[in-house]
């Protein structure tokens, strides 16, 4: 019998085009004694006072729905948490939605102001899943491709020249995914200026905002006149190892944040109750935990990074976030060719820069969250890899 | 190799001097955690050359910061090994001019005594005590330590499980259990 059941699919998914990191993660899976470093989250475990502050919530009961824009004093909480770290000032009755997951929160904003045909600039190499989301809320993705020899740092004058009249707004995201780069004060204000100049609205995804190893993060909305068209992303996965928690949140003006709960209340509902009630302890209690895990992504970050150049491959020092980007270009393979072959030759598990987007190609992304001893054994590896080549 | 490259990552990555203290920190923390992490490791790690690092490790050694290198070990693990440890909760009298120090002194020159602690509250010495069986310890609590001056009295308990040690869980699931490629 024919399978009918493809004919019931949307053109919308149909069109949608399959992430190639699906493909990579079939290649890796089926095989053994892989070492990968393409893993997307902390190697730690979630903070124990949080899991155990969860455990507590259970054990008192609290199984049912949250208010729909998440518990009131998680809202609080993140309030305060921007407030002192970030000099943010949103109001928690309002101006604060917590969201599944930070994804949630960047599908919320995109349908919340996406009309049928309006453009949102994104800026790759990038996460996979900016682009995809642009689309099915019925934009189009605009993509600027940021230039390695600019740190994959995005340039005002290239917003520029990407912008139409049908350009809605642009997703920012620093530190980077999958590049680690991370854009200060001084780079900010200049993106802010054509923002401004164009009347544009910035989705800014700053969930690595906690890992930065050099200088202190400035977030996006602090830049004078951006709060006001600014939606701010972020959650708890990265910061605070939550990842399978699925905890994020957005803030922004008070119009845009009632809208996204619109949606969420008809589509969501509200954020998991006991994740809630883990993240509160986390804003809480955990910044100690979050400076032991920064200091030892620190530290393997320059593992990593003075490993690679030894190699012979040319990075630049990723300022946040747990990736870094290294060219593979000199070895004269394609990012897919060199993956591909490093997996099966080494045992090593790399993500091919192309999959976050054409200007990825080249590159791949080495995520240092891993032991050191992993580290060690997978450097080790790639060094074998790249001397074979030759 | 692409020197060029190295040497301009090189001076981005090290700071300009004052930072010395917060790099011996970062090494023994570093060591404290990990006893064989080698020289070059701990050097990229903390941006300093290999030979940088072995200095500031000589330094720190020798200033008797680093004490020794030691392996925790799970001896339940090892069928053949047969050994107890006790916790000993000693009260004693204070020697005069001398307080408590010379009395520990005199127990943790024992080899059997793996730790000796001044305590607050309803005992004054803690000392934990290994040995072969339970009788060589009784043995070595009421011939040696419950025999020297100035003790009043003894508590023995028996440690009968290790759950964690120095920070270190026994029996610690360290399985990966994240996907092997994510976004």
């Amino acid at each position: 019998m024919i399978d009918q059941s493809t004919s019931f699919l949307s053109d919308n998914v149909v069109n949608l085009k399959p992430s190639g990191i699906r493909r990579f993660f079939d290649l890796a899976s089926a095989m053994d004694n892989v070492i990968s470093l393409g893993v997307g989250e902390p190697d730690f475990v979630t903070p124990w006072n949080v899991i155990e502050a969860s455990f507590h919530s259970l054990e008192q009961g609290y199984t049912a729905y949250t208010a729909n824009a998440g518990l009131y004093e998680l809202r609080q909480k993140i309030h305060e948490y921007l407030k002192t770290n970030f000099t943010l000032d949103y109001q928690p009755e309002d101006q604060i939605l917590v969201t599944v997951g930070a994804s949630q929160a960047i599908d919320l904003a995109l349908r919340s102001v996406v009309n049928p045909g309006d453009e949102v600039i994104v800026v790759e190499p990038s996460f996979v899943a900016y682009a995809p989301i642009v689309s099915l809320a019925g934009g189009v993705p605009v993509t600027i491709d940021t230039n390695p020899d600019d740190e994959f740092k995005l340039q005002p004058q290239q917003i520029e020249a990407a912008i139409t009249p049908k350009t809605k707004a642009i997703i920012l995201c620093s530190p980077n995914n999958p590049t680690g780069t991370v854009l200060n004060k001084q780079e900010l204000a200049e993106i802010a200026t054509v923002i401004e100049k164009y009347n544009l609205l910035a989705i800014s995804d700053e969930i690595y905002a906690e890992l930065t190893y050099d200088e202190p993060f400035t977030s996006f909305a602090s830049m004078e006149g951006m709060k006001e068209r600014t939606i701010l992303i972020s959650g708890f996965s990265k910061a605070f190892a939550m990842t399978g928690w699925r905890l994020g949140y957005a803030a922004g003006p008070s119009s845009i944040i009632s809208a996204m709960t619109k949606i969420h209340q008809y589509a969501m509902m509200s954020a998991p109750t006991m994740a809630q009630h883990g993240a509160l302890e986390a804003l809480t209690n955990g910044q100690k935990s979050v400076e032991k895990m920064k200091t030892s992504y620190r530290q393997r970050r320059n593992f990593v990074v003075h490993a690679l150049t030894e190699m012979g491959l040319d990075c630049h020092l990723p300022g946040g976030a747990f990736y870094v980007f290294p060219s593979i270009k000199k070895t004269g393979l394609t990012s897919e060719e060199f993956a591909e072959q490093l997996l099966k030759k080494q045992h090593v598990a790399v993500v091919p820069g192309n999959v976050f987007g054409e200007s990825g190609e080249g590159y791949i992304r080495c995520s240092y969250a891993s032991s050191l001893k992993q580290l060690d054994e997978a450097m080790k590896r790639m060094k074998r890899f790249i001397a074979d080549l030759d | 190799m692409n020197l060029n490259n190295e040497v301009i990552l090189n001076a981005k990555l090290y700071k300009v001097g004052g930072e010395m203290d917060q790099k011996e920190i970062e090494v023994l923390q570093l060591l404290e955690n990990n006893g064989r992490l080698e020289t070059d490791a701990i050097a990229k790690m903390i941006n300093l050359s290999v030979e940088e690092t072995e200095k500031l490790i000589y330094k720190l050694e020798e200033e008797g910061a680093i004490l020794g290198y030691s392996t925790v070990i799970n001896w339940s693990k090892v069928l053949e090994y047969e050994g107890v440890t006790a916790m000993i909760d000693v009260k004693v009298t204070p020697v005069r001019g001398l307080g408590f120090d010379k009395l520990a002194e005199r127990m943790y020159r024992f080899p059997e005594v793996k730790a000796v602690y001044l305590m607050s509250g309803a005992y004054d010495l803690s000392v934990s005590v290994e040995g072969k069986t339970m009788m060589e310890i009784s043995r070595f609590v009421s011939e040696k330590l419950s025999t020297l001056d100035n003790v009043l009295s003894t508590t023995t308990h028996f440690v009968l499980k290790k759950y964690k040690h120095d920070g270190v869980i026994f029996d610690d699931d360290d399985d990966d259990k994240r996907i092997v490629v994510s976004p």
